[in-house]
């Protein structure tokens, strides 16, 4: 098939010919909506504008991935820029490149390597865009490590949705989520479609909270060489200052080699063994280990549920695939279900149960050690007799400052009452959730 | 220099975490030879020459066609007619300095014939898209020579990957979810020793709410079997029970209340974990009855001197305890009593592996070797040692998998159907010299002639029904796709099977046996052990 083209060389014969033969053929696996036509591909050339999430070990895989099957307006955001760490499996960059921001590098090589495509790129956080830009795309697809920042592009796409009087689901304010993720020789990918099926948030139970080591392990009784680097980094680096007035930069190499000394003596005091540099920036940087092969293999299970999509030349993942290759090559497909007390996909406010003399801290607590809510520093509001009133509010100091006190006073005093709305916002979402306060005199709140 | 080392071990950083700096060592000493350069085999090389393997060498006669440059990232269509090797060399080597690479065109079949000592200087060999004449002749010639053959493809949606190898040890098998070794049931005297010198009753409050699990476990182990006849509890009701009375030793303060004791609290929870009997695990009893294990000569492989020298340990000593792994989990205690401990465990594994080592005195630690490393490597995982063997292709061929055809029958929609779809599609290339649906005008008549193959295949096996059993819809399916290569699938299995010969390099990580499909139409996949 011919395909209006005017840039120079993207256009070559036989260029499509594995494509078409997936897109202008019909099979019995298909979608029940694909009809086999040269249109398709024209569609995924020339219109399908996909948004690639991450240009990092999986970011650079996806890019690649989907140009090759046909997509060339592709947009790719990150705040990142280039590390040599990164070079065994982020293909796209090289040592020149080291400094440089990940999604301009990566852009740049897939359009001078692939013809035709016109990737764009975005420096910048995925918050500083707003839903008019999110709007604009066919199909997004993750390739994160935050899970933070999974649940607000997931709570964005969710915002995008819209329904009519009845509340049915306009299906053209759907924009499909593909999310994959790595650690290790283990992988995921899912598909979301926001609204349908299983959010991020509906299976946060997935991603289990990050354990901490006791306090009092850490000041008194070590026992493991991470629980001697843990203390310099909590105790010793604040006070001794080492640099100055300045935060542990975990890619220093003075920084983690100073915490790694000072560790070590610690660790000979009580005659742990093991303290050493590899460890040391382990801990302070919390890394997790990656490798070129499970990128690969995640990044292609997603870009091809990507073309599903696009296409309907298949049937999409329904709705969650796991893979973990340390022993044997091992892969588990399964359907992720809907949570109904989801806050993120359902429209309804959550009840909390709390007793009236609760304190406001008790709550704030809750929202943050939930594993259904895991919230980083939730800012709540609510309204007392028509006027809007700050509970707390973290993230902005002079506010939370004024707020501080509130924490210690009972939700009775707060002026809340039973059944009172409260409206929390918080880093994991870009939308306010609605919570309604119900009071119980259990002695447990849950 | 010591500084390009720094650079390297900032670059590897991520995947040292997985396999160490041996790993790394042993992966960066490799030579790798990747036959035919399709999406698929490119990007098998592209994953092994990112975390640095040795060197490659690529064997291709063939030019880039329009196709070729167009699923294919090291492929530039800019140098559509060149040498397929030439181009996906150059690029592939722009993705690591440390790698060196190069390119043959020359025939795989006339080296075969006229050169087989050629392939012999390969650490592992990679092949996509061989006929099956030229594919049995290869792994013929490397089962000769114990050289791993790693075949992969894609094909449509699906994705297949054959790893032929005669014997594949493991030491480092690296298990998910490996129990602790702590001996409770069957203590060595150093830890006896200890925990007797300790007198619950005598410490102060203090010391009472961190004492390590492991010491209050053993201390109400043994009051356990005073009023049991000796025994330790057994099944779930008598480990309940213990777990009650563990709990029971929590410290009463002056006011009738039971203290805060975590210890105790953890000391429960870890029954189940703790009291695990020594025995020697299924895998290693194989491992010591294979004749390679009783019959050690001078030109036995490390890994079997080894296996002998653990053989003897058990026999000699209490037949059913392996070297002491020597490693503590952490656990809540005061640091003293915690390191004290440590120490017991790891003076008694020095032991164990000066004692295994007097027994391969003969053949390995004294003419050097083995280093004292790889022996206490091999201790510390003597319990999780793997031999893996698959069979020969010819063997796969001759005489079909009675496991495999069985499961075909009972589970119609397995996955394992497509590995009989792609050995007819093998069929079909042998008779027409092409495959089934290139071009779209043949689809029909294709299916008739690709259903034969499926019959006469199935026949050939022996298995009634299994025809009947296959739906028309894989043959379908087949011949649409026409031997398309999409990129997805190609990545996909790019991915799978670097890191399959990335174990293989390193014998760290257990390899899949047979043959791995991966359907892309469900996101599932299978192993099969053909």
């Amino acid at each position: 098939m011919e395909v209006d083209d005017c840039d120079d060389g993207a256009r070559w014969s036989g260029r499509w010919n594995h494509l078409q033969k997936i897109l202008e053929r019909n099979g019995p696996f298909v979608h029940p909506d694909f009809e086999p036509s040269p249109d398709i591909l024209d569609f995924m050339l020339n219109s399908c504008k996909v948004l690639v999430v991450g240009a990092g070990g999986l970011g650079c895989e996806l890019l690649k991935d989907l140009s090759l099957m046909g997509l060339r307006h592709i947009h790719v955001i990150d705040m990142d820029t280039i590390d040599l760490s990164n070079l065994n499996r982020q293909f796209l960059f090289r040592q020149c490149d080291i400094g440089k921001p990940k999604a301009e590098v990566a852009a740049s090589f897939i359009n001078k390597r692939v013809k035709g495509s016109k990737t764009f790129s975005h420096f910048c956080r995925i918050q500083d865009h707003d839903s008019s830009f999110y709007k604009q795309f066919h199909i997004v697809v993750c390739g994160l490590d935050s899970i933070v920042a999974r649940r607000w592009i997931n709570g964005m796409l969710i915002s995008l949705l819209e329904y009519d009087e009845d509340g049915n689901l306009d299906p053209s304010s759907l924009i499909p989520l593909v999310d994959g993720g790595t650690e290790g020789f283990k992988g995921n990918a899912r598909v979301i479609l926001p609204g349908m099926n299983a959010c991020m948030d509906c299976t946060l139970d997935l991603y289990p909270p990050q354990v901490n080591f006791p306090m009092c392990t850490i000041a008194h009784t070590p026992r493991q060489p991470e629980h001697c680097i843990e203390y310099v980094k909590i105790f010793q680096w604040e006070k001794e200052k080492p640099f100055g007035d300045i935060a542990i930069d975990g890619d220093d190499p003075d920084h983690i080699k100073w915490i790694c000394k000072a560790a070590s003596t610690r660790a000979d005091e009580y005659g742990i063994q093991g303290v050493n540099y590899r460890l040391t920036q382990g801990v302070i940087k919390r890394i997790i280990p990656a490798v070129a092969s499970t990128n690969a293999v995640i990044a292609a299970a997603c870009a091809n549920e990507v073309f599903k999509l696009a296409t309907s030349c298949s049937i999409p993942l329904n709705n969650y695939m796991v893979f973990n290759d340390t022993n044997g090559v091992y892969t588990y497909t399964f359907e992720a279900e809907r949570n109904e007390q989801c806050l993120a996909c359902n429209n309804t406010p959550r009840n909390l149960s709390f007793k009236p003399d609760a304190l406001l801290r008790e709550v704030v607590d809750f929202l943050c050690q939930d594993n259904s809510l895991q919230m980083k520093s939730p800012g709540l509001t609510t309204t007392i007799e028509g006027l809007n009133k700050t509970l707390y509010m973290k993230n902005i100091p002079s506010l939370e400052a004024a707020t501080r006190p509130n924490l210690s006073k009972s939700l009775k005093d707060l002026g809340i009452v039973d059944g009172q709305e409260v409206i929390v916002a918080d880093v994991t979402t870009p939308n306010s959730l609605r919570f309604k306060i119900k009071f119980n005199d259990d002695v447990t709140s849950s | 220099s010591i500084a390009k080392m720094g650079e390297k071990e900032k670059k590897y950083d991520r995947q040292l975490r997985l396999w160490g700096d041996h790993g790394q060592q042993v992966l960066e000493r490799a030579r790798i030879c990747l036959i035919n350069v399709t999406a698929t085999s490119t990007e098998i090389l592209k994953n092994l020459i990112l975390p640095g393997v040795g060197s490659f060498l690529i064997l291709d006669g063939g030019r880039i066609s329009g196709e070729d440059a167009g699923n294919n990232f090291f492929l530039d269509p800019s140098a559509i007619g060149q040498l397929k090797a030439k181009v996906a060399t150059e690029l592939l080597l722009e993705l690591n300095p440390d790698v060196k690479g190069d390119y043959t065109e020359e025939d795989l079949n006339q080296l075969l014939d006229r050169n087989p000592q050629f392939f012999q200087c390969f650490t592992v060999i990679i092949a996509s898209s061989l006929d099956v004449v030229t594919h049995k002749k290869l792994a013929a010639l490397l089962w000769k020579h114990n050289i791993p053959l790693v075949t992969c493809y894609s094909y449509g949606f699906i994705g297949y990957m054959r790893i032929i190898v005669r014997e594949h040890c493991v030491v480092e098998s690296h298990p998910d979810n490996a129990h602790e070794d702590l001996r409770l049931l069957d203590p060595f005297p150093e830890l006896v020793e200890y925990i007797d010198s300790i007198d619950l009753e005598k410490m102060d409050k203090k010391q009472h709410s961190h004492v390590p699990y492991l010491v209050i476990l053993y201390k109400f182990l043994q009051a356990w079997k005073n009023e049991h006849g000796g025994q330790a509890p057994k099944n779930w009701k008598e480990k309940k029970l213990f777990k009650e009375k563990v709990l029971q030793g929590v410290r009463i303060n002056e006011h009738g209340m039971q203290e805060d004791e975590e210890n105790f609290e953890e000391a429960s929870k870890q029954v189940n974990t703790a009291l695990v009997e020594s025995k020697i695990p299924e895998n290693l009893q194989q491992i010591f009855n294979d004749a390679k294990c009783c019959n050690i000569s001078e030109n036995s492989t490390n890994f079997w001197i080894l296996a002998n020298g653990l053989k003897q340990f058990v026999q000699n000593n209490d037949k059913s305890s392996l070297p002491l792994r020597g490693s503590l989990p952490d656990m809540f205690s005061d640091s003293e009593s915690y390191v004290k401990l440590q120490n017991i465990y790891k003076t008694k594994a020095k032991q164990d592996i000066d004692l295994l080592t007097s027994y391969i005195r003969d053949f390995g630690a004294v003419n050097g070797r083995l280093s004292d490393q790889e022996i206490k490597r091999f201790c510390r995982n003597a319990s999780f040692l793997q031999v893996v063997r698959s069979r020969s292709l010819s063997e796969e061929y001759e005489n079909a998998s009675q496991s495999i055809l069985d499961g075909l029958i009972s589970e119609g929609d397995s996955d394992a159907i497509w590995y009989v779809m792609l050995r007819c599609v093998e069929q079909f290339y042998t008779n027409f010299s092409r495959y089934p649906g290139v071009k779209a005008d043949d689809i029909d008549i294709d299916v008739t002639r690709l259903k034969n193959c499926v019959q006469e295949l199935t026949r050939s096996w022996g298995v009634p029904g299994l025809v009947e059993a296959m739906s028309d819809d894989y043959v379908q399916e087949i011949c649409r796709v026409g031997a398309a290569e999409i990129h997805s699938v190609a990545s996909y299995m790019g991915g799978v099977a670097a890191q399959e010969v990335i174990k293989l390099i390193t014998a760290q990580y257990v390899p899949i046996v047979g043959v791995y499909i991966y359907n892309g139409l469900k996101s599932t996949s299978v192993s099969l052990n053909v």
